[in-house]
């Protein structure tokens, strides 16, 4: 099943090294903004040692599990943004005479190895968090370390995919799209704590952002919410990512519905 | 026969916004495609025309699945193509002729390759296709070429064998032909008709180039307004819209202005009188050039059938 896929992976990737330098060049430059982040995160610590009345290595807790899902997320499937540009020109009626799934197909064309520098970098910063900060061991907690990096890939997926498909609705859809994917991966490497009113209350537990890093955090450094969330939806995040890929697949289907195609 | 391709009532509206002030819009339904019903049997080459904006690329995007209708039915296959497109995708092949199947950045052969792991087809049928299709389309001297590098008619080649290497019960072409030079529209069309000849596949073919429909379709439908307004034989259409043979005659002498012929009319007159060309209404070729033998001193003259362009533009000038 996943053969097929593999084979438009391996012939994206063998086109892209086509342009030899242009490759070298961005493999390079996106491995100097991934360390680029990393450093925000000592920038913000050499200037307050609390952050929301979180220690430095409960919030690198957070940051690791964000710092791995989001760009694992966006290796995955980051590229369905190009969704817009097949949907403007028209290219995706070419997709959609295969007799593949639409998103496998976009997914696997589009595959772009140098996003993995950061995935490897969002690793090791999660096993360095693992390493330093308080983490209350148990079975519950093993579990968790391994289910909380993916749950978080899964939400940020799905995140990605909701906001792609917003181009079948409206052509001219980047920006829209980018305020919740990149805006998400930002909220999400923050205790909640830091954010207030109606705006932690939407984005944090309406829209599901406190899920993928602060609260399975919060589980593993033993720390019950201060905002007041109970302690066993500290727990939730895979049901809650499980869920969030369940609207983004009726998002997709309703919205490759709506496909308008191009004239001719 | 059994009936591969099937639509009734089909219907594909869009809306579209109008500015009507600084920030009033007004919403408007239009309907591209307007209750079509046609019927298209195996093995059938359908020629389906129509002037731009008529609605022939939306009807092939809802029978391949890539539009859904807004109302009426379409099966393809015995197939619904959307809610079973991939499904349909293993047994229908598609060629945009604006718009590329192939990969850019690899050789033609390996986007061959790459296909018959997408549509997961036999090493050995896959294999025997692509030989034919090497053999009829002369694909050797461009197989390693990637193709982007490749001239539109290369292309054009190499995108008809990509649409047939995973054999395909219907093949559904729009405007194949559109930006060939000769050799390559010969090449194209000879290859259809070979394939048309061989009778196991269906095509579905649309074009502004009516040397295709005159070369290769024995039907013919026409849409305009999204609505079929004939479907039928080319023949057809000449009777329907009285299509009229010409008769052209060269003169020793000018043409004499009074006079009558019953049953044809005088279309033009040329060369100081020399030469005049009489369309044929009601009556023959022969028993007209009896009349004209009477009459006038005849140096030369030609019958000429009537062009399905000429036709063709009536039918969309009348609209």
């Amino acid at each position: 099943m996943v053969e097929p896929y593999l084979r438009l992976l391996v012939a994206q990737v063998r086109g892209q090294t086509q342009y030899r330098a242009s490759f070298v060049v961005e493999l390079v430059f996106s491995t100097l903004m991934t360390a680029l982040d990393v450093v925000t995160v000592f920038v913000i610590f050499s200037v307050n040692d609390r952050l929301g009345g979180f220690g430095g290595t409960e919030v690198l807790m957070i940051v690791g599990i964000a710092a791995f899902g989001f760009p694992a997320a966006d290796l995955v499937v980051g590229n369905v943004e190009r969704l817009r540009v097949y949907v403007r020109t028209g290219l995706l009626d070419a997709v959609l005479v295969r007799p593949l799934s639409a998103l496998g197909q976009l997914v696997a064309m589009d595959f772009s190895v140098r996003r993995a520098g950061r995935v490897v970098q969002g690793t090791a910063l999660y096993v360095v968090a693992l390493v330093v900060a308080p983490v209350v061991w148990s079975p519950g907690a093993v579990v968790l370390v391994v289910l909380a990096p993916l749950s978080a890939t899964v939400f940020f997926g799905a995140i990605f995919v909701v906001g792609a498909t917003v181009a079948f609705w409206w052509i001219e859809s980047g920006e829209i799209a980018n305020a919740f994917t990149y805006g998400g991966r930002d909220f999400t490497s923050y205790p909640m704590t830091v954010f207030s009113g109606l705006f932690r209350r939407v984005f944090a537990y309406g829209l599901g952002f406190a899920f993928v890093a602060y609260l399975p955090a919060l589980a593993l450094l033993g720390r019950s919410d201060p905002i007041g969330a109970p302690d066993w939806l500290r727990w939730c995040s895979p049901l809650v990512a499980l869920f969030a890929a369940g609207v983004a697949a009726l998002f997709w289907r309703t919205g490759i519905r709506h496909y308008r195609s191009t004239g001719s | 026969m059994t009936a591969v391709i099937k639509t009734s009532a089909l219907r594909k509206d869009f809306t579209v916004w109008h500015k009507t002030g600084r920030l009033r819009r007004q919403r408007r339904v239009v309907s591209a495609v307007d209750g079509v019903d046609l019927t298209v049997t195996e093995g059938e080459l359908l020629g389906y025309i129509g002037p731009n904006g008529a609605g022939k690329s939306t009807t092939l995007k809802m029978m391949t699945g890539i539009l859904s209708p807004s109302g009426g039915q379409v099966s393809v296959c015995g197939l619904t193509p959307v809610p079973q497109r991939t499904t349909l995708a293993l047994r229908i092949g598609v060629v945009f002729g604006q718009r590329s199947q192939l990969w850019w950045d690899l050789p033609l052969s390996e986007s061959f390759s790459l296909l018959r792991h997408v549509y997961r087809v036999p090493a050995a049928d896959h294999a025997a296709r692509l030989r034919r299709c090497r053999e009829l389309l002369d694909l050797d001297a461009f197989l390693a070429t990637p193709v982007r590098q490749l001239s539109l008619g290369q292309r054009m080649r190499g995108e008809l064998t990509a649409a047939l290497l995973h054999g395909p019960k219907v093949l559904f072409l729009d405007e194949p032909t559109i930006g060939l030079d000769v050799l390559s529209k010969q090449a194209v069309r000879g290859f259809l008709a070979e394939l048309d000849a061989r009778g196991d596949t269906t095509v579905v073919l649309t074009t502004h180039d009516l040397a295709d429909i005159e070369k290769l379709c024995r039907r013919l439908v026409v849409i305009d307004h999204g609505r079929v307004v004939h479907d039928g034989t080319v023949a057809q259409l000449h009777a329907a819209y009285r299509s009229r043979r010409r008769v052209v005659v060269d003169l020793d002498a000018p043409w004499p202005a009074d006079l009558v012929l019953p049953g044809a009319s005088v279309e033009r007159v040329e060369a100081d009188g020399l030469r005049v060309t009489i369309a044929l209404e009601d009556t023959t070729a022969g028993e007209l050039l009896g009349r004209l033998a009477g009459s006038v001193a005849l140096r030369d003259l030609s019958v000429r059938e009537p062009e399905i362009d000429d036709v063709i533009a009536r039918l969309y000038a009348g609209r």
